[in-house]
Order: C-alpha cells, then structure tokens, then sequence
C-alpha cells in the first residue's frame, strides 16, 4: 500500500518534472535570436519559399499552438522531424543514447574505483602525509573542470606519447558489424576482444575526463564519512576480534559511510552526464551530447527538444536508481 | 600466575598530561575484579590498551601488559591482533551502538571464529545458536537473521555477551556494560555475565562506577583516581573498611540498595585535595 503510494508519487514528480522540462526548453529556443529556416535555404530564396517551409515545420503557428501541437506528439511518442538531418527525432535520439550512456557509464565506474581507491587508502593513512597527498591531489582534480582535463589528456596521451585514439567511437578500418549501437557490451557478448579494445581505446580518454571531478568527490566525501564511521563502537569492536585495519575499514565501515555518499554520487553523476556534451565535442565522440550541439548551431528546435527532454528523463531515472539501492542497502529502510 | 597483567602502564596524550600513571594490576582465571572510579578516572583507556585499541592521541609511555605470561609488546603487530582476538573479549558500554546496523546478527557473532579463528562456517553457525541459548534469547535461530535495529537493547546486550564468550576467551573486559540499559534489564544482564563468568570460569575485568555493583559480583577491586590506582584490594576487606580515606568517601557516596534513603555525602573536599597532591607528587617524581 504504502508502496504503491510511494511508486504513484514518484511517477507524477517524475511527469511534472518533464513537464518543466518540456515548457522551459520549448519556450526559450524560441526567445534566442536565430531562424532555423533561414539556415536551411539557399542564398536567394522567396519569401515564398521561407514560408511554405514555415508551414511544413508548423514554425508560422503562434507559439503556444505549437506547443500544444508538439506536446501532443510528445505523449504519443512523436517527437517530431529534425529540421536539418530531415528524420524521426525520436530514431535519432535513441540511436545517440547507447553511446553516451555506455561513455557515462564507464566514466563512473572508472570515478569510483579511483575516488573508492583514494578514500580507502586515505582512511588507512588517516592524519598522515599519505592522507595529506590524497587530499591535495582530489583538491587540484577539482579545481580543474572535465574539459580542460580533456584537453591534458589529449596532449598527454594523445599527442605526446600517443597510446589511445583521440578522436571518434571506433576506428573506421575495423572490420565489424554492430546489431545494435551498445556497441562496447555487444563486443562482450560477441567476445570480440579485439574490437572491444579499439572501442576503449576510443572511450578511455573522454571517459577518464568525466571521471576525475566526480572521483575526487567521491574521495572527499567517502573518507569523510569512513573517518567519522571509523570512531564508532562496532568498528571498534570488530577491531578486538584480531580484525587487521584494512579489513576493518573495508567490512565494518565502507558498508555503512557507502550510504551518504551514495546520493551525492547519484546527483554527482546527473552532472557528469552534462558534461558529456562538451567532452563528446572535444573528443568527436559520436554521442547525444555532440549530437546536442550540432542541433544548437543549427537552430533544430525539434532535435534540441527531444534531447533535453531525453536527458531529463536519464536524470530522473540516475536518481530513482540511487534511492533503491540507498534502499536496498540500508536494512533499517528495507524493513520500514 | 595470573592470565592478565599490567604492570606500571603509564599512558599519556602524545606530547600532553598523563592519562594513566603506572597503573599495575591483575585478573587470574576465574577472577572477577572491579575496576571503579569516577568518571574519566580512566578506566576505560585501561581496557583499550589491553584491547590494543587505544585512540591515535594515546601514546603508551611505559610498562608491559601481559596475556598468560607473554608480553605483547614482544609480539609482532600481526600476532598481538590475534592472540587478543583469541583470548581477550570485550562486552562494550552501550548494545546500541556495538552491532553493526547494516549487518545481520549472527554474522557479527560468528565473524571472529570464521576469519580469525578459522573455524568452519558449520560450526561457528551452531556455537552461536548454543551461546544465544545460554543467554537465553528466545529463538536464536529467527535472532540470527535479524538486523540490531529489530531487536530491543537488553536483546543486543545479550547477543554482546553470547559473542564475548562464544571463542571461550581467557579474558572479558566488561566496560560498564549496564549503564546504557533500562533500570528494569540492568540486573537481568548483570546476573548474566555473573553467571557466564563463573560457568566459562573467565578472568572478568568488570568496569564500574557504581560500588554496590562491585560488592555483589567481583572477588577483587582496584580503585582509580586520575588514573593512578588509589586501592586495590579484595572485596570482603574493601567493604569491611578501605583503607584509603578517597575510597572510603566513594563508599560513602555510594546510595545502599538497603536504605536507598540514606542521604548521600559527597566526597569532602580535603579528601579530594589529598588525593590530588598524592598525584601531583607521583607526577613530579617523574620530572613532570
Ligand atoms: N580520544 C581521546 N583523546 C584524548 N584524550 C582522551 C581521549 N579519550 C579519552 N581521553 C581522556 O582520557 C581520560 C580517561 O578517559 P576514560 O578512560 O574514558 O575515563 P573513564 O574512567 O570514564 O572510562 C579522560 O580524562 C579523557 O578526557
Ligand atoms: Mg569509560
């Protein structure tokens, strides 16, 4: 009962939010100056012919018609024409999406074995010169954004000693036919090693971009809370068992200091998953978020709208699944 | 022999005042002794550094601790965890705060025996049903699934005591193990480890502030004072009249469970001054 109350509430945010999306995205497109018709036309077109396409694409309609119009659409799964790619946004879009989440998705794993690393070391280390190094390092990682890490990678590993691609998802002269666009799981599934290790080498740099704020925040905030956990009675404890510290730290602490750090990575991630657009550019990643900014240049209002909402939808999904494994990790809520 | 012996430890706060000042004392198989004092006395420090779990700002300055004869310090750190882990328990001060919240119980029982004794899964699994049993906690079986946030707190007390015992240690260190408890369970859980003790014939260091506690379970007292040891003495001649003037004002300030009306004397002033200086003078013998 209680469940399903929780699952009702959580649907209609999750539509209210979308909502939000939708007006505020659909509204300001249209405020910035930039007419996505005029881009379309050949030097020397008719008012006529500017305004047969106006029609086409709905854009002579008062705004909030259009509006109505394209929500309508929307709900019923018609997101409507890309202006300047002249296909099925929604195809588009879904076609984008594996890229991007598989590249967020090793990102974070990527953020957490180094900021996990860091904090498990830095706790073992607690108010020594190793803890103090650890925190400088984090310090410095963030203070730097994603893309100007981006930038160092490519100058590091790309140009001065050239161990990973720097540009694209896969390399052209790869012989292989992909069934779906996941393509890093399908080379798994297909064990296809080879191909698996171009398309890392392809991802590793943008990857590691995205994950070196998000894994100094994770060290910060981790060995935070394994220090606050580390004072507490049970830890203590499991210590006179005969526990050495390291197992100590890892059994009896991490479980618990996981908790509060789990919802800021949550949120944390949400904003790793910006940060695609401008590291998917730098790196000419063929993602949502390169896809993004060509839609932005070329003034295609439907594209823009159908990815914001679609990046939307992908935060409200990170965060519903940060609140069931916070549950499902916390017994003192599983039983609640 | 006795199986604990601390001998002259002096513990101080790194590069600060001294916490503890050679504090000697010992526990034979079978043994109760009662460790007294008021609060921050440092009672608590004593049994962390026979746990080896003294906080980082704790540094030891001096004497030895022995365990059946064998002095720790000879141990390699390794080795120290491990014979402490074998032979030495601790039933901690509050059950609410002792059991890891996002773990089952019978995991936190059976854990020691499995990965530092390397009993078998099996076996460790059915000693803690037979030690939950003898704690008497009614279906040890459902209790061992359960999380600590289900069970009350003389429930978790008791699951402390049934893991203290459960690898049969040489030694329990109690550290006022009912202060955290309701009135109504504190004697339910005392007579417990009374009890435990004798059965198991354990050395029990029973952690206190509270005398009468003292005269109904411990065979031998040490009385603490800024972290020296004023008296150590045995019961019987403890209650019959101690010798320090500082112990006899505790006995004075302690409420007796016969005439709990009895208008309480708080230590005097000129006893508390006395005592002082016996500190101040074992400090400047130091140089310090
Ligand atoms: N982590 C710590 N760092 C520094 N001093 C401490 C720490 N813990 C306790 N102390 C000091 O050690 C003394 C003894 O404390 P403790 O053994 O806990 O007293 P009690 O007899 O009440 O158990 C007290 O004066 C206390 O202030
Ligand atoms: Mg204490």
């Amino acid at each position: 009962m209680l469940l399903m109350r929780s699952i009702l509430a959580r649907l209609v945010a999750t539509c209210v939010t979308l909502f939000g999306a939708a007006v505020i995205v659909f509204f300001v497109i249209r405020v910035v100056p930039g007419n996505p018709i005029a881009m379309m036309l050949p030097p020397g077109a008719t008012e006529d012919d500017i305004a047969r396409l106006q029609a086409l694409y709905g854009l002579d309609k008062s705004i909030f018609e259009q509006f109505v119009i394209w929500l309508g659409g929307v709900v019923q799964g018609d997101f409507g024409t890309s202006i300047s790619l002249r296909q099925p946004v929604l195809d588009l879009v879904l076609g984008r999406l594996p890229a991007t989440l598989e590249l967020s998705i090793m990102a974070l794993v990527i953020a957490v074995i180094i900021g996990g690393a860091m904090a498990l070391t830095g706790t073992l280390r607690r108010e020594t010169r190793t803890e103090a190094a650890i925190d400088v390092t984090g310090g410095m990682a963030l203070s730097v954004p994603d893309f100007l890490w981006g930038l160092v990678l490519i100058l590091l590993f790309g140009v001065l000693w050239p161990v990973f691609h720097i540009s694209g998802r896969v390399s052209p002269s790869l012989d292989f036919d992909f069934a779906t666009q996941f393509y890093l799981f399908e080379s798994v599934l297909r064990l296809r090693f080879d191909v698996w290790a171009d398309l890392v080498s392809h991802m590793f740099m943008p990857a590691l971009a995205l994950a070196i704020p998000l894994a100094a925040i994770i060290a910060q905030l981790l060995k935070q809370s394994l220090k606050e956990t580390m004072h507490l009675d049970y830890v203590t404890l499991a210590r006179t068992k005969g526990y050495p510290e390291a197992s100590v730290i890892t059994r009896e602490a991490l479980p618990n200091a996981v908790l509060p750090t789990l919802t800021l990575i949550g949120v944390q991630f949400t904003f790793l998953i910006g940060g695609t657009v401008i590291i998917e550019r730098l790196f000419s990643y063929e993602g949502l978020g390169n896809m993004a900014i060509d839609a932005v240049i070329n003034r295609d209002l439907p594209l823009i709208q159908g990815i914001v909402i679609l990046f939307a939808l992908i935060f409200t999904v990170v965060n519903l699944v940060v609140d069931m494994t916070y549950a499902a990790l916390n017994p003192r809520l599983r039983h609640a | 022999m006795s199986f604990l012996d601390v001998e002259n430890l002096t513990l101080r706060i790194v590069r600060g005042p001294r916490i503890l000042r050679a504090v000697s004392l010992s526990v034979d198989q079978g043994e109760v002794r009662g460790l007294v004092g008021e609060s921050g006395a440092g009672k608590s420090m004593i049994g962390k550094a026979i746990l080896g779990t003294l906080p980082r700002a704790i540094e030891v300055v001096s004497g030895r601790i022995r365990l059946d004869g064998t002095d720790l310090q000879t141990l390699s750190a390794r080795e120290r965890r491990r014979q402490i882990g074998a032979q030495v328990a601790l039933i901690p001060q509050d059950p609410l705060t002792a059991l890891n919240p996002v773990r089952r119980v019978g995991p936190q029982i059976t854990n020691r025996l499995v990965d530092i004794l390397g009993w078998s899964k099996d076996n460790a699994q059915a000693r803690a049903l037979e030690l939950l049993d003898e704690v008497h906690i009614p279906d040890p079986a459902r209790v061992m699934r359960a999380y600590p946030h289900e069970l009350s707190g003389g429930m978790r007390q008791r699951i402390l005591i049934a893991s203290a015992f459960a690898a049969e240690p040489k030694l329990i260190i109690a550290d006022e193990p009912t202060t955290a408890l309701d009135v109504t369970v504190q004697k339910q859980i005392l007579r417990l480890i009374k009890n435990m003790q004798a059965k198991h014939n354990t050395a029990l260091l029973f952690v206190t502030h509270d005398l009468g506690v003292v005269s109904k379970i411990c065979q031998s007292l040490s009385v603490l004072y800024a972290g020296k040891v004023i008296e150590d003495t045995d019961t019987r001649r403890f209650f019959a009249g101690p010798g320090h003037a500082y112990s006899q004002a505790l006995l004075h300030a302690t409420p007796k469970y016969t005439d709990p009306d009895d208008s309480l004397t708080p230590v005097p002033q000129q006893v508390i001054d006395a005592v002082e200086a016996e500190v101040a003078e074992f400090d400047k013998g130091l140089g310090a």
